[in-house]
């Protein structure tokens, strides 16, 4: 082969090799375009809901009170029956069926919206006002269009009848979309209308934030101790290695010991947060440790060197040099460990943190859902309007772990200091 | 030809083995240094004279598989006597590396640290004080003076080794140790350093470890040669240039090994 052969053979073989990874490169970029799309072409309609608007005639003999009404009075309204009135003037009903199909387009919870809005509009009392109603379910997911209308009766959740007010509805323009405000404030719920993650957020807010602050004081000093402290023996090897194996141990295997000791042995309350925390913590502690050492190594031995020689003792040359230098990658770390466990479900399935629960956790000893779990709630739900509300929910989580992350990115670059 | 042998001796090694694990770095050195002079260590790399001076102030200790055997005296007390405190004798005994190595922090807090953590300043106004002293001893103040809260990693090479040498005295030491101080410098900050060291001796006892012989003459009044862990002869500077009695020592010191 001549010399100009195989330069030619080089440069051939460098382009092919350069070729290889834009290739792959693209390959990447379009299974995370395809799941992005995915997700949002299904969940951004979770973040509106189609509303009726009702014309409610709040007149006191109506809602059965006085002119003047007392505390107590306006305590004992009915305004289930005050509420169904009006709504029965929508659209003419001939018989006790069709009434029930009318009354089945608004939500289930209409009276507590009309409760809701009156008790803090008092001075409503008497006066004609407009309200817009959540629609039901099917209504909302007929206006968003993912029910068709020309397959039988019989199989379409919505009849016939009901069709017929959705189009007078439509033509007299009493249907709008509006912000689902349900969908990050409330908890789960059967009816799809009234169901949202306010109570997974808070249940993943308070188990992450158990989760590190038990697992980041643990971590870094056991990272430190390691690092600057423990005597080079086989002992620290045989806690090295195990660490490294604990951070490739399948998170169930923590739920199970979740379940094992903090349930059944401690007796701490089933599906609550602190216990989710804990158990996080548990698989969070070995995958902080990895990186805060790694930050610790990095930092020159000349710094401590310099901080030894002016007298400082060993604690203070860690304390005061050390530490703050490793602390930028010992915190990017610990966010990246913290947006692992934010997307964690199945330690936390079996620590019951998979129940039904409709209240909005007021403290990490309520019971509560997290984000994944709901994702997972609602991807196993048959109707129709959770489905939009599962992919809404997987935007948020990923939208929670792209914050984190650039925040994780963003504190490195930014905190690093450079030396010489 | 000793013209100072009314020196005090400041420090004396005895018979002091090093070894790192199974390998012996230094074979029975025995050495005094005087007091308020300038001793230069030469030698090829990897001869023992950084480990030495490193053993003045027990940085050392810091390797895990370092063992010493023997005894070093400062003042005629043994400080690896066990009852000695490692911290209170780094106070004593400063040192200055060979690359620069100041903290990440302001030119201020490198040169405060010391004397805040041995609580040696009352004060600020003390504080401010002893750190404008020891910048001005380490003739960097003219140059700082106006930018004390800027970090000390933006200074060139040669400020930064005066700054570590400032940070090295602002701790009152009486020895300061110094490790090819001028090994990353460019002749003329290796020129201000040597000066710098000429008039750092009026108030202390440096040690400094050197690869240039010609540094060695310019700034040392006492010089040792080691060689393969082993210290081949100690004088004056001048007998040790000018007529040394060993024969690698001249081999050496004309350039023919090294």
């Amino acid at each position: 082969m001549t010399k100009e052969q195989r330069l030619k053979k080089r440069y051939a073989a460098e382009t092919r090799f350069k070729r290889y990874g834009i290739i792959s490169i693209c390959a990447a970029l379009l299974f995370v375009g395809l799941l992005i799309f995915k997700v949002l072409s299904e969940g951004s309609s979770a973040f509106v809901k189609t509303s009726i608007q009702l014309e409610l005639n709040f007149d006191h003999k109506l809602l059965n009170i006085s002119e003047k009404p007392t505390k107590e009075e306006i305590a004992d309204i009915d305004f289930y029956d005050f509420t169904l009135q009006h709504i029965l003037k929508v659209y003419p009903t001939s018989n006790r069926e069709e009434e029930k199909q009318l009354i089945k387009l608004f939500t289930s919870d209409f009276e507590f919206e009309v409760k809701n809005y009156f008790l803090s509009n008092v001075s409503i009392l008497d006066k004609i006002i407009t309200l817009n109603i959540t629609a039901s379910s099917d209504l909302d997911q007929l206006h968003k269009g993912n029910y068709q209308r020309n397959i039988p009766e019989e199989r379409r959740k919505i009849s016939n009848f009901q069709l017929a007010i959705y189009d007078q509805l439509i033509k007299n323009k009493k249907i709008t979309k509006i912000f689902n405000n349900y969908f990050l404030t409330k908890g789960d719920s059967r009816n799809p209308e009234i169901a949202g993650i306010g109570g997974a957020m808070l249940g993943s807010f308070f188990s992450i934030l158990v989760c590190l602050i038990i697992s980041f004081p643990i971590a870094l000093l056991a990272a430190v101790y390691l690092e600057e402290f423990a005597p080079k023996n086989k002992f620290t090897d045989f806690i090295e290695i195990n660490i490294n194996n604990l951070a490739a141990v399948p998170s169930i295997v923590f739920g199970l010991l979740g379940l094992g000791i903090l349930l059944n042995v401690f007796e701490l309350p089933r599906s609550t947060s602190l216990v989710g925390g804990i158990t996080l913590a548990l698989m969070t502690l070995p995958r902080i440790i990895i990186p805060c050492r790694a930050s610790l190594k990095a930092v020159p031995p000349s710094i401590r060197e310099a901080a030894l020689a002016v007298g400082a003792s060993k604690v203070q040359s860690v304390i005061h040099h050390v530490v703050p230098l490793a602390m930028p990658g010992t915190l990017s770390g610990t966010i990246i460990g913290l947006a692992q466990a934010l997307g964690e479900t199945a330690p936390l399935l079996l620590i019951g943190m998979v129940a039904f629960v409709v209240q909005v956790p007021g403290n990490p000893l309520d019971p509560s859902a997290s984000l994944p779990i709901q994702v997972y709630l609602w991807s196993e739900s048959a109707e129709r309007g959770f489905v939009e509300k599962t992919s809404a929910t997987i935007m948020v989580l990923l939208g929670f772990l792209i914050i984190m992350n650039s925040v994780a990115v963003y504190a490195r670059q930014k905190f690093e200091k450079k030396w010489i | 030809m000793d013209l100072r042998v009314n020196q005090l001796t400041k420090i004396s090694a005895k018979h002091l083995n090093v070894f790192y694990g199974q390998k012996q770095a230094l074979f029975d050195v025995s050495l005094d240094i005087n007091q308020n002079e300038v001793t230069a260590l030469i030698g090829p790399s990897g001869c023992g004279k950084s480990t030495f001076i490193r053993c003045i102030n027990r940085m050392n200790d810091v390797i895990d598989i370092c063992k010493i055997d023997g005894e070093i005296a400062i003042d005629g007390k043994n400080i690896y006597d066990p009852n000695v405190d490692i911290v209170s004798l780094r106070e004593r005994v400063g040192m200055v590396f060979q690359k620069p190595n100041p903290f990440p922090k302001s030119i201020y807090e490198n040169v405060a640290y010391g004397p805040k953590i041995h609580g040696i300043a009352q004060n600020k106004d003390e504080l401010d004080s002893i750190v404008e002293n020891s910048l001005k001893k380490a003739a960097l103040w003219n140059e700082v003076k106006d930018r004390l809260q800027e970090p000390g990693t933006g200074l060139s090479g040669g400020q930064q080794q005066r700054l570590c040498i400032a940070r090295a005295i602002s701790v009152n030491p009486e020895v300061i140790l110094m490790d090819e101080p001028c090994s990353a410098l460019d002749p003329i900050a290796t020129a201000k350093i040597e000066e710098l060291i000429d008039e750092l001796k009026q108030t202390f006892t440096i040690v400094i470890v050197t690869h240039s012989m010609s540094q060695a003459v310019r700034v040392s009044q006492k010089t040792g040669f080691f060689h393969l862990g082993k210290l081949i002869e100690v004088g004056t500077t001048e007998k040790i240039f000018k007529n040394p009695t060993n024969n690698m020592t001249q081999d050496y010191i004309t350039g023919r090994f090294g």
